[in-house]
């Protein structure tokens, strides 16, 4: 049996790659795990980048959505999304279908990925 | 045709005119004032804490009420909120969804909606007495079986899915609050919580696991807790005192 679903995103936690891109959506006998959250906490929120494993590559991703409840008046997901990321901000896939939170464009460095969003919360 | 006047009676002497009966007028303002709804928040907890901090408090909710319209909802009925939102397009942000718990006292009173968007569920806790808020709207208005729904998270994911560009339900104002007996179905277990136990008390679910199971978790249960004269909190006559206060401050 498998523990259940994390609710931040933390080292280890398995993700849900939500893009459209080719390594987030091909299937693998491994889920997609986190490996580093680029934070002085350990502890990842919506906006932390963090380091994600793959297919056995490493790649960035930004998370999007987690499942543990944030600031009253914020969207809480029942799963932990997270988007994949090259180093410098570029979004890998084209397309993201699940609702994005609007608190997201507080931090300027994302643009990128929220337009090639297409529901927002 | 033929006249009352020109009808011959029995006696061989014409009728005298009947005027038809009168209409039985029903005085519908008398039955709507006996279904008065008190919002939950307004009650204060059972505790040791002044009276006065409670008073005050309910001064500012009816100030704030006075301003804003904030509407009768139950439990498992759908609601729309505008909020505003200095990140979004034309800075307001809406969002449906079926009212899935109501917590909190005073002006912290809160209440999630859960909706179902492009498959991916989600939830959102919104201050009733927050200032951002810019409207909220009942599309639709029932109770359920239950006062908390959580177990939705657990739910088939189609009972928790509701058009964001739905309309509003409409309702005669004198009838009582529909409440829907739905029985909900749902995923295969592992649930997050474990909804048989009888603590907590959730008569919405059909439950499809096998008589062994259900017998298992009748052992949890607390039969005694019903009894404990301990827990008991009578609100009848606070609530009495309360709904005075509060519908004469907000006719004025």
């Amino acid at each position: 049996s498998i523990t259940g679903a994390c609710r931040a995103i933390q080292k280890l936690t398995r993700v849900r790659v939500v893009d459209n891109s080719a390594l987030g959506n091909t299937p693998y006998h491994r889920p997609p795990k986190c490996i580093h959250v680029y934070n002085k906490t350990g502890v990842g929120k919506v906006g932390d980048r963090i380091l994600l494993a793959i297919k056995g590559e490493k790649k960035k991703a930004l998370i999007v959505g987690h499942k543990m409840p944030g600031p009253t008046m914020t969207p809480r997901f029942d799963s932990n999304n997270v988007v994949l990321i090259e180093d410098n901000g570029n979004p890998i896939g084209t397309r993201i279908k699940t609702p994005i939170p609007y608190i997201l464009r507080q931090k300027g460095e994302f643009s990128k990925v929220l337009a090639i969003a297409r529901n927002f919360v | 045709f033929s006249c009352s006047g020109y009808r011959i009676n029995s006696d061989g002497k014409p009728e005298k005119f009947q005027p038809p009966p009168k209409p039985v007028i029903v005085d519908k303002q008398k039955q709507r004032e006996e279904r008065r709804f008190l919002s939950p928040e307004f009650i204060p907890p059972r505790g040791r804490t002044d009276p006065l901090k409670f008073y005050i408090e309910r001064k500012d909710m009816i100030q704030r009420r006075k301003v804003f319209n904030i509407p009768e909802f139950y439990v498992g009925s759908v609601l729309a909120v505008t909020t505003a939102d200095p990140y979004a397009n034309e800075k307001t942000n809406r969002f449906v969804g079926i009212c899935i718990q109501r917590g909190g006292k005073g002006l912290g009173a809160t209440f999630v909606l859960r909706n179902v968007i492009e498959d991916q569920g989600v939830e959102v806790c919104y201050e009733l007495y927050n200032p951002r808020i810019q409207a909220i709207e009942v599309l639709k208005l029932e109770k359920r079986l239950d006062d908390n729904l959580m177990y939705l998270r657990d739910a088939l994911p189609e009972y928790s899915t509701f058009d964001m560009n739905m309309k509003p339900v409409s309702r005669l104002d004198h009838e009582e609050i529909p409440v829907n007996k739905l029985q909900v179905r749902m995923k295969p277990k592992p649930w997050s919580k474990r909804w048989e136990r009888p603590k907590y008390n959730v008569k919405g679910i059909k439950f499809e696991l096998p008589e062994k199971k259900m017998k298992e978790a009748q052992k949890w249960s607390q039969p005694w807790l019903e009894f404990d004269m301990l827990r008991e909190y009578d609100t009848s006559k606070i609530e009495e005192k309360i709904w005075k206060e509060v519908s004469e401050e907000l006719k004025k």
